[in-house]
């Protein structure tokens, strides 16, 4: 994280942080806390598994409209299970939402949404006779776009996962300071370059 | 070596150099209670598990060490709540131990049984359910590092009855703390030092506003040294009493709401602020809208969230204050500011004039004067700590104890939680068994923890306690008076006759209602050599001067009367 108050000087109104979390129990409930406590609006959060079994992962949108998101990134950065915190909204970053929509068909509207779906690359996932599943995977806008053109058929029920988002390029982000050999954490320093500030 | 839960609860203390714990014992952590007894750690008994949490803040200021509280499950560990709240508050060293039902019966509401980390977690700076014999020793290590290191604060550990009795290898020093998400930043890089030096040495009206964080890092040598080489004045938070003498030519003293006029005339005039460990609490700022419109800000905090929470740092520096300034030190130059210093000499000027309370020739007994009498007493023969209550006689105290030492002033300061002053004083007096321990506390906040007067007694600490009686819960009332136009509501408050409650607990209670008994009540308190009170009839509507009234700008003050 660094302290430059990007928040303020990007156009952006949302904001994506990513967080490396240890895997432990009631860290949810820590950042859920901490969200309510400094009356942080968040959009989506997210939260899954890594490739590391101790570490999980968290995408967080703030809406950067009501909240500094500056001031979520340095308050999730101080908490002592958060290993570390990006903000990868100016980032070329890959972000995906997944989305369940359940819309309604009969007869006539059948093929015609179909074929909607088909330009959205979107997938049909249950059908029936009168209604059908659609899952749609991509960055929130395609999502919006799709949700919108299905409305006038009728949108059952929809359930979106949220954003997960991920820095393009072949680095790896473990989020852990560089190895200080045999000593414990308790007697060293830490090295202010490798936190960027 | 094989140890149960509850003899590594105590072995890590004594790794920890814990001496002394303050607590309340109770069912679920009774094994705790059980161990002890084969420990050379002191347990004080208090009254009350709030002020348990209290005492251990207090040994936390007055030691640079880790307070230690414990309490039992349920009830007792919801009674250190506020206790452990002013602690995260003003970032104090503690840790909290509670006993917590057994963990087969977690989450079936057993008797006694409180979600405590649930409850304890906006209020913490970290906590732990333990439920595995195995993980308390890391757990005991990782908590005492995470509450003294970087930004300090409580941290609770609640340990499951069976945790206390199993067994399990112990072997302390093998432990390796692994905290890879906490790395708290020790000093400024150096293009931040860079740009922060470039703005000082250009600076033509700075101010160095000092916080709490310049005692918990040990930074005065460097504040004064700073401030000193590149010729800054120097302004105090409540908390930052205590980090350069106050009688030092740069020190101004306190900012804020009840600081002196001259001292917020001159941060509102700054062109810049050069702001080391302190959170521009309300209380020091006024309306933001209107605060330091002219300054550049420079902030130093070693917690990154501060920087940018309420007022935007041109420069954030995230690091120790001690580091920072160490950094800072080399490269400031000596600056003449003839002009800013002579403009402050004048906005100082009629100050003293004001000061009417203070006066000899006012019959009546006013607290700023007693608050004077003891500075006078203590003058000269300087070992005394003073512990404040909350309220007015604690803004009195500010203003008119001078303080010439390190860290000789303790109160709540971002909490403002009443009834801290007795139980601080009470962990204070273990922290520093030979110095002096003095108690101001109005009528309202003393009565919240009178029964530690028990404690007191019991530990035959020779703690002298000042009650400001006024009748009122003053603050409340001055807020009434002027700006709620005299509505008084719920601040009339009856007392016992303290010299007879003070009697009854065996210590030694004295009244003083007039000017003339003062310095002579004062200096009877101070030669006796165990516990006393001294029940002080004030002035009943008296109010604390200058004032910004809420919401308001911190120059638009209201000032004391002139005489």
């Amino acid at each position: 994280m660094a302290l430059v108050d990007r928040s303020s000087d990007g156009k952006e109104t949302t904001r994506v942080l990513v967080a490396l979390v240890e895997n432990k129990p009631g860290v949810l409930t820590r950042v859920a806390s901490l969200f309510r406590r400094r009356n942080f609006n968040i959009e989506s959060l997210t939260v899954g598994h890594t490739d590391s079994p101790d570490i999980s992962r968290m995408t967080i949108v703030v809406d950067a409209t009501k909240t500094n998101a500056a001031m979520v990134e340095r308050n999730l950065y101080k908490m002592v299970n958060i290993i570390d915190v990006q903000d990868v909204t100016q980032s070329p970053a890959v972000m995906r939402d997944l989305a369940l929509i359940k819309v309604k068909i009969d007869g006539q509207t059948r093929f015609e949404v179909m074929q909607l779906i088909d330009v959205y690359r979107a997938k049909v996932v249950d059908i029936c006779s009168d209604s059908m599943i659609v899952e749609v995977t991509g960055p929130e806008a395609k999502v919006n776009s799709l949700v919108d053109m299905l409305r006038p058929y009728g949108i059952i029920e929809m359930v979106r996962t949220g954003l997960v988002a991920m820095v393009r390029g072949s680095g790896y982000w473990s989020g852990m300071p560089p190895e200080n050999g045999n000593g414990s954490p308790v007697e060293t320093e830490p090295d202010i370059v490798s936190l960027g500030m | 070596m094989k140890r149960t839960g509850a003899q590594i609860v105590w072995e890590s203390m004594m790794r920890e150099g814990v001496a002394v714990v303050f607590g309340y014992p109770g069912g679920a952590i009774m094994p705790v209670y059980d161990a002890l007894l084969d420990y050379p750690v002191h347990h004080v008994l208090v009254r009350h598990e709030e002020n348990a949490a209290f005492a251990a803040d207090g040994y936390a200021r007055a030691s640079g060490r880790v307070g230690v509280c414990l309490a039992t499950s349920g009830p007792g560990a919801t009674n250190l709540l506020t206790g452990l709240a002013d602690a995260m508050m003003d970032s104090a060293p503690v840790v909290a131990i509670t006993g917590q039902v057994a963990s087969s019966l977690v989450g079936s509401d057993a008797f006694q049984e409180t979600d405590v980390t649930g409850v304890t977690l906006p209020v913490t700076k970290h906590n732990y359910l333990v439920t595995r014999v195995e993980e308390l020793a890391g757990v005991m290590k990782e908590a005492f590092h995470i509450a003294r290191s970087g930004r300090p604060g409580p941290v609770l550990v609640d340990v499951c009855k069976d945790v206390q009795f199993a067994s399990t290898d112990f072997d302390y020093d093998a432990i390796q703390v692994r905290l890879p998400g906490y790395r708290p930043v020790m000093r400024g890089t150096e293009e931040q030092i860079e740009e922060a030096v470039a703005l000082i040495n250009a600076s033509q009206r700075p101010i160095i506003l000092a916080g709490h964080g310049i005692i918990l890092s040990g930074a005065h040598d460097e504040l004064q040294s700073l401030a000193e080489k590149a010729h800054i004045p120097i302004s105090t938070t409540l908390l930052g009493i205590g980090t350069i003498p106050e009688s030092h030519p740069l020190n101004l003293r306190m900012m804020g709401m009840h600081g002196e006029a001259y001292v917020n005339q001159a941060v509102q005039a700054a062109d810049l602020i050069l702001a080391l460990g302190m959170r521009f609490d309300d209380r020091v700022t006024g309306t933001l809208r209107t605060y330091a419109q002219n300054a550049q800000v420079i902030h130093v905090d070693i917690d990154p969230a501060e920087i940018g929470k309420n007022v935007v740092a041109d420069i954030g520096i995230v690091g120790d204050a001690k580091n920072v300034l160490a950094q800072l030190l080399p490269r400031v130059e000596y600056q003449e500011r003839a002009d800013w210093f002579a403009q402050i000499d004048e906005w100082r000027q009629d100050t003293t004039r004001r000061d009417i309370l203070n006066r000899e020739e006012d019959a009546s007994l006013h607290v700023p004067f007693v608050i004077d009498q003891i500075r006078r007493s203590i003058n000269g023969s300087g070992q005394v700590t003073i512990v404040s209550d909350v309220g007015q006689h604690q803004m009195w105290a500010a203003q008119y104890f001078r303080h010439e030492r390190r860290n000789r002033f303790f109160t709540s300061g971002g909490l403002g939680s009443m009834g801290c002053g007795l139980p601080m004083a009470v962990g204070a007096s273990f922290a520093r068994p030979d110095e002096e321990v003095w108690v101001i506390a109005g009528d309202g906040g003393f009565q919240m923890s009178l029964p530690e007067l028990a404690t007191v007694a019991q530990e035959r600490l020779p703690i002298k306690i000042a009650v400001m009686r006024n009748g009122y819960l003053g603050m409340v009332r001055q807020w009434q008076e002027l700006l709620l136009g005299k509505r008084y509501s719920g601040v009339a408050i009856s007392s016992p006759d303290f010299v007879k409650v003070a009697e009854a607990y065996g210590i030694l209670g004295m009244r003083a209602s007039e000017k003339s008994q003062v310095a002579e009540v004062i200096a009877e308190a101070r030669s006796h050599p165990g516990p006393t009170l001294i029940d002080f009839v004030v002035e009943q509507e008296a109010n604390v001067y200058p004032m910004v009234e809420p919401g308001k700008a911190l120059h638009e003050m209201l000032r004391r009367p002139l005489a």
